[in-house]
C-alpha cells in the first residue's frame, strides 16, 4: 500500500517518465506518426499538468528521501508542463514551415521535460544530477535539430562540449559535499551540517563547485559564454524552450538544495553570490544593448534575468525563495512568449531575425505587436505585468537581507534593459515597414502566444494567487 | 459615496476596453465612446468635489481593498484637498484634449483614443493612490501610453523624443522603487510588518534617522524633479513637447508635470520632513534658477511650441519655490499654480495646435498680423497669454503671488534674494509672452498665406471658452478652490513647524484616526518616542 501512495505522490514524475519513452516507441512502431506523436504528447502533458495540481497537497519525501513531492515541486510540474504545451503548440507550425516536422522533436522535447520535472523533484544530489543530465542531453540534441544548418550544428557542439565540462564541475562538487558530510540526501546533509559533523573546508569547496556547475546551466556570468551562440543557432522554438524551462527547473531545484546547505553558507559565500548576481545583471543587459539580431538580444537578456533570479538566492530567506520562484514562473511565460513571437515572424533559413525586420509590424499585425509589447514591458519590469511584481518581491528580499546595493545595481540593469526592449517597440510601432510584410500565419502558435500573455497579465495583476501558494509550501 | 472614486478610475478604463473592442472602421463610435467616457469622468470628478468636506481633516472617499497580503499591499485610494484639485484638473483637461484630437489625428485613431483613455486612468490613479505600491504602478503606467502618443502621432523627430522621455523618467522612478521597497522593509524591522500603506508610512517615516532619510529623500526627489522638470533635469521636456501631438502636449504640460510637484508634496514633505528642512534651500534655489533660465531661453525661441515648453520650466520653478517655502501661503500658491499652469499652458498649446492645423508651421516668423484675420482667436489667446504672465484679475496672478509671498514669509528659507529673483521671473515672463503675442497678432500681415485663415470653428470655441471662464473664476474668486485644499496644507505645515521648531501657531482641528487600521502584529516601538529622539538629534532651530 505504501508503494501505491508513494507512487501517487510522485505521479507527475512517473507520468512524464512513462510518456517520453512511449512517444519514442510510437515513433518506432508507426510510420509518419508526427501527428499522432504531437497529439499524444499534448494529451500526456495535459495529464502531467493536471496531476501536478492534484498532488499539490501531497507534500513530503518519497522513495527513501530521494524525491520530494507536492508543494512547490508539484506546482512547477504544472507550470513546466504548461510551458511544454505552449512550446508544442508553437513548434508545430514552425517546424511545418521549415519542412522538418519529425517525431524525434516531440520525443526529445518530452525527455527534456522529464529531466526538468525530475530536477524540480530532487531531494537527493544524485537525483538532481540525473535530472540535469537527462535534460541537458536532450537539449544538446535539440540544439542541433536542424542538422543541415551549420549554425544549428555549431550550437549543438558548443553546447555539448561546454556542458560536459560543467557537468564535471557539478559532479566534483557533489563528490566533495559527499566527502564532507557522508551523505547525498538533502535531509541528511542538513542534519550533518547542523550537528557540526561535516568538514567545513571540503564543504565550502564542494558548494563552490556546485555553484560553478549550476552557474553554467543557468548562464551566470562568467559561465555564460555559450549562451548567445547556442541560443542563436538553435531552432527558435528550441531556444524558447531551453531558455525558459531549463532555467526555471534548475531554479526550483536550487531552493531545497540551498535550504539544506544553508548552515554552510556563510556571509562570504552570500557576498560572492551577490557579486555574481550583480555582474550577471549588468553584463547581460549591457551586451544586449548592442545586439541587432533579436534572438541574440533575447539570449543576453535571459542572462540578465538569471542575475535577477540569483538575487533570491543571495537573500537566503523565505522571502528570497518565494521571490525567486515567483520570478521564475513569470520569466517562464514572458520569455517563452517573446520567443514565440520571434518564431512566428521568422521565415525559412533564418530570415527575418534582425531587429530591422520588425519595422512596422504593428501596421500589418496589430495584435501580434500588441502582445509582444506586453511581453516586452513585462521583461523590462513595468507594472502592471508579472515581471514587475517579481522584481518588486526580489528587491524586497535583497533589501531585507541587507543587500540594498544589489537592488540598486538591479535597478540600473533594468534601466539599461529598457533601452533595448524599447528598441523592439520603436521598430514595431514607430518605424515604417520597409517592404510589404508577408502575412504571418501563426496557427496554433498564436493560441500559445495568447495564453502566455494572459498568464503574464494575470500574474501581474493578481500576484497573490501564486504567492500565497508559494508561501504556504516554503 | 466611496464608490464615486472607484467609478472615477473605472470609467476611463472601461472606455479603454470598449474602444479596443470597437472595429477600427467605426471611427464615430470610437470618438463618441472616448469623449463620452471622459465627460462622464469629469462629471464624476465634479460630483466628488461637491461632496467633499473641506472642513474635515484626512482623506475622504477612502476605499481600501486587500491585494497582496504578505506585503500589506492594498488597493487603497482616497482624496484630500491637494489631490482633489489635481483630479479635477485632469478630468477637466481630458475632454478638451480629446476634442482637440478629432481633426489632427488622422491615422490609427483606434489606438490613439485607447491610449488617451488609458493615460487618463493612470493619471487619476497617481493622484488618488494611498499605497506606495499602487502609486508606483500608476506612475509607471502613465509612461506607456504617453510613450506611444509621442512616438506614433508625434512630429518629425518623434522617435528620439519618445525614447528620451521614457528613459529619463524611468531612470528616476526606478530609484524611487528601491526607496519604496526600502521603506516597506524599514516598517517590517521597526513597526512589525512590511507595508505599502501610505497612512502607516506617514506615521513611521519621520522617525527614520536623518542620515537614512537623506538618501530616501533624494531617491524620491530625483524621480519627481525629473518629472517636474526642475533645472537642470529639464532637457527631455522641450523635445517631448515639441514632438508630441497637440493633445499630447496639453496633457503632458497640464497634468504629467504636476505629478512631479504633487509627489514632492505628498511624499517628500510628508514622509521625510527632516531631510526636507535640510534641502529646502537647495531645491528652492534650483526652482529660482529654473524660473530665470526657462524665461531667458523661452525669450530666444522662434518655434512656438518650444517657447511654451521653456515657459513651463519657468512656471514650474514658481511651484517648486512655493512648495519648499513650507508655508501655508506658499503651498497654497504652489497648488493653485499647478492648476493654473495646467489651464493656461494647456490653452496655449491648444492655440498653437490650431494654428499649426491651418498653416503646418510653428515658426513665429511665419506669422504676423493675425489679429485682423482671426479676431476672436486673438482675444482668447490674449487672455491665455495674460493669464500665463500673471496679470491680476486672472488666475496666474493668484498662484505666483501666493508662491512668492510664501517664500518671503518662510521660516525655512531665510533668504529674501529668492523672492527678488523669482519676482524678476514674472517680468521676464511678460517679456517673452508679449513678444510671442506681438509677433503673432500685430504688425503687417506680410505673409500672403495668412490672409485667409479661418477664425475659430465651433469645436475650437468649445475647447477654449471653458478654459477662459476658469481663468476668470480663479482670478477673481480663488477662494472656491483654495478652500478645498486649505485644511490639508495647514495640517502639513503645522506638522512641519512642529517638527522643526517645536511650536506652531497654525491651528488645525484634531485629526480623527484613520478608519480601520489594523494593529501591528508585534508591539512596535512608539512612533512618538522615536520622533522625540529624532528631534533631539536635530540641530537647534535658528533664533
Amino acid at each position: 500500500m505504501e508503494v501505491v501512495s508513494q507512487l501517487y505522490a510522485a505521479a507527475p514524475v512517473v507520468l512524464i517518465g512513462l510518456l517520453a519513452p512511449s512517444v519514442m516507441l510510437l515513433d518506432a512502431l508507426i510510420r509518419q506518426s508526427s501527428r499522432i506523436s504531437f497529439w499524444t504528447s499534448l494529451g500526456g502533458l495535459l495529464a502531467v499538468a493536471g496531476t501536478g495540481l492534484l498532488t499539490l497537497p501531497a507534500s513530503g519525501k518519497v522513495f527513501r528521501g530521494m524525491l520530494q513531492t507536492g508543494g512547490t515541486a508539484a506546482l512547477f510540474d504544472t507550470l513546466l508542463a504548461i510551458a511544454g504545451i505552449l512550446t508544442l503548440l508553437a513548434a508545430r507550425p514552425y517546424l511545418q514551415r521549415e519542412g522538418r516536422e519529425y517525431d524525434e522533436f516531440y520525443t526529445l522535447l518530452l525527455f527534456a521535460l522529464a529531466g526538468a520535472i525530475i530536477v524540480a523533484h530532487a531531494a537527493h544530489l544524485l537525483v538532481f544530477f540525473l535530472g540535469i543530465e537527462l535534460m541537458s542531453v536532450a537539449f544538446y540534441a535539440l540544439a542541433g535539430y536542424f542538422r543541415t544548418q551549420l549554425r544549428s550544428v555549431e550550437a549543438a557542439l558548443k553546447y555539448f562540449l561546454l556542458g560536459a565540462f560543467a557537468t564535471g564541475f557539478l559532479l566534483y562538487g557533489i563528490a566533495m559535499v559527499y566527502g564532507s558530510s557522508g551523505a547525498l540526501g538533502y535531509e541528511t546533509i542538513q542534519a550533518q551540517l547542523q550537528h557540526g559533523t561535516a568538514l567545513p573546508t571540503l564543504l565550502l569547496i564542494g558548494t563552490g563547485l556546485l555553484v560553478v556547475g549550476i552557474g553554467f546551466k543557468i548562464a551566470i556570468v562568467p559561465f555564460h559564454q555559450w549562451v548567445p551562440d547556442v541560443y542563436q543557432g538553435a531552432p527558435t522554438v528550441v531556444t524558447a524552450f531551453m531558455s525558459t524551462v531549463g532555467k526555471a527547473a534548475v531554479i526550483v531545484a536550487l531552493v531545497p538544495l540551498f535550504q539544506a546547505l544553508q548552515p554552510a553558507i556563510g556571509t562570504k559565500l552570500q557576498a560572492a553570490l551577490a557579486v555574481l548576481s550583480a555582474a550577471t545583471i549588468l553584463l547581460g543587459n549591457i551586451i544586449a544593448v548592442v545586439q541587432s539580431n533579436i534572438k541574440r538580444m533575447l539570449a543576453y537578456s535571459s542572462i540578465a534575468h538569471a542575475g535577477y533570479l540569483l538575487m533570491g538566492l543571495v537573500a537566503q530567506s523565505e522571502r528570497g525563495w518565494a521571490g525567486m520562484l515567483f520570478y521564475a514562473a513569470a520569466y517562464l511565460f514572458m520569455q517563452l512568449g517573446a520567443f514565440i513571437v520571434v518564431a512566428i515572424v521568422e521565415r525559412e533559413n533564418e530570415q527575418r531575425l534582425e531587429l530591422s525586420d520588425y519595422a512596422g509590424l504593428s501596421r500589418q499585425h496589430p495584435v501580434l505587436a500588441a502582445l509582444m509589447a506586453v511581453l516586452l514591458f513585462s521583461l523590462t519590469g513595468l507594472p502592471p505585468f508579472a515581471g514587475f511584481f517579481g522584481k518588486y518581491y526580489l528587491f524586497t528580499a535583497a533589501i531585507e537581507a541587507g543587500y540594498t546595493w544589489l537592488a540598486i545595481v538591479a535597478v540600473i540593469g533594468t534601466m539599461i534593459s529598457a533601452y533595448f526592449y524599447l528598441g523592439v517597440l520603436v521598430a514595431m510601432y514607430f518605424r515604417e515597414p520597409r517592404e510589404a510584410l508577408v502575412p504571418v500565419h501563426g496557427g496554433t502558435a498564436t493560441a500559445s502566444l495568447w495564453l502566455s500573455t494572459a498568464v503574464v497579465l494575470a500574474l501581474g495583476i493578481f500576484p497573490s494567487s501564486l504567492l500565497q501558494l508559494l508561501e504556504r509550501f516554503l | 459615496m466611496e464608490f464615486l472614486l472607484v467609478a472615477l478610475l473605472a470609467v476611463p478604463l472601461l472606455g479603454f476596453g470598449t474602444v479596443l473592442l470597437i472595429p477600427r472602421e467605426r471611427l464615430g463610435w470610437i470618438q463618441g465612446v472616448s469623449l463620452g467616457s471622459s465627460v462622464l469622468t469629469l462629471l464624476l470628478a465634479i460630483g466628488i468635489w461637491l461632496g467633499f468636506h473641506p472642513e474635515k481633516p484626512g482623506f475622504q472617499y477612502v476605499v481600501s481593498v486587500r491585494w497582496i497580503d504578505s506585503l500589506d499591499i492594498g488597493f487603497r485610494i482616497g482624496v484630500d484637498g491637494v489631490s482633489l484639485l489635481l483630479v479635477l484638473l485632469t478630468a477637466f483637461l481630458m475632454p478638451l484634449a480629446l476634442l482637440a484630437s478629432l481633426e489632427p489625428i488622422r491615422h490609427r485613431q483606434k489606438e490613439y483614443y485607447a491610449m488617451m483613455l488609458l493615460l487618463e486612468t493612470a493619471m487619476l490613479g497617481v493622484f488618488v493612490a494611498l499605497d506606495t505600491f499602487l502609486f508606483y504602478v500608476f506612475w509607471e503606467l502613465v509612461l506607456i501610453p504617453m510613450y506611444f502618443i509621442i512616438g506614433i502621432w508625434g512630429g518629425r523627430n518623434r522617435v528620439y523624443a519618445a525614447l528620451k522621455f521614457f528613459l529619463y523618467t524611468l531612470v528616476g522612478s526606478l530609484l524611487m522603487l528601491v526607496a519604496i521597497v526600502w521603506l516597506g522593509v524599514y516598517a517590517e524591522q521597526h513597526a512589525g510588518g512590511f507595508t505599502a500603506d501610505y497612512e502607516r508610512l506617514r506615521q513611521l517615516a519621520p522617525t527614520i534617522p536623518l542620515e537614512l532619510q537623506r538618501w530616501l529623500f533624494w531617491a524620491f526627489a530625483l524621480s519627481f524633479c525629473i518629472k517636474v522638470p526642475l533645472f537642470p533635469l529639464h532637457t527631455w521636456l522641450p523635445d517631448a513637447h515639441v514632438e508630441a501631438p497637440t493633445a499630447g502636449s496639453v496633457i503632458l504640460a497640464g497634468v504629467l508635470l504636476k505629478m512631479g510637484t504633487y509627489g514632492l508634496v505628498r511624499f517628500n514633505l510628508e514622509l521625510f520632513p527632516q531631510a526636507s528642512f535640510q534641502y529646502a534651500t537647495l531645491l528652492a534655489w534650483l526652482g529660482v534658477v529654473g524660473i530665470l533660465y526657462g524665461a531667458l531661453v523661452a525669450f530666444a525661441q522662434t518655434d512656438m511650441k518650444k517657447l511654451i515648453a521653456y515657459s513651463s520650466v519657468s512656471h514650474l520653478g514658481f511651484i517648486v519655490l512655493g512648495i519648499f517655502s513650507m508655508t501655508v501661503e506658499g503651498l497654497q500658491g504652489a497648488l493653485i499654480q499647478m492648476v493654473n499652469h495646467g489651464l493656461s499652458t494647456g490653452m496655449l498649446f491648444l492655440c498653437v495646435g490650431l494654428l499649426y492645423e491651418r498653416r503646418h508651421t510653428r515658426e513665429l516668423a511665419e506669422f504676423g498680423g493675425l489679429a485682423r484675420v482671426m479676431p476672436l482667436f486673438a482675444v482668447l489667446l490674449l487672455l491665455a497669454v495674460l493669464s500665463s504672465v500673471g496679470l491680476p484679475g486672472l488666475n496666474g496672478f493668484v498662484g505666483e503671488f501666493l508662491s512668492l509671498l510664501g517664500a518671503a514669509r518662510s521660516r525655512f528659507l531665510d533668504n529674501f534674494l529668492l523672492v527678488v529673483l523669482g519676482a524678476c521671473g514674472v517680468i521676464f515672463a511678460a517679456a517673452y509672452l508679449l513678444k510671442f503675442y506681438h509677433s503673432l497678432m500685430f504688425g503687417e500681415a506680410r505673409n500672403p498665406e495668412n490672409y485667409h485663415l479661418r477664425d475659430l470653428t465651433w469645436s475650437e470655441r468649445l475647447q477654449l471658452v471653458p478654459l477662459v471662464l476658469l481663468f476668470i473664476w480663479i482670478g477673481v474668486y480663488p477662494h472656491t478652490f483654495l478652500n478645498t485644499s486649505e485644511l490639508a496644507l495647514r495640517g502639513l505645515v503645522a506638522k512641519l513647524e512642529q517638527l522643526r521648531f517645536g511650536v506652531t501657531n497654525i491651528s488645525v482641528p484634531p485629526s480623527t484616526p484613520a478608519p480601520e487600521r489594523q494593529p501591528p502584529a508585534t508591539p512596535a516601538p512608539e512612533p512618538q518616542k522615536l520622533l522625540e529622539e529624532q528631534l533631539r538629534r536635530m540641530p537647534p532651530p535658528r533664533p
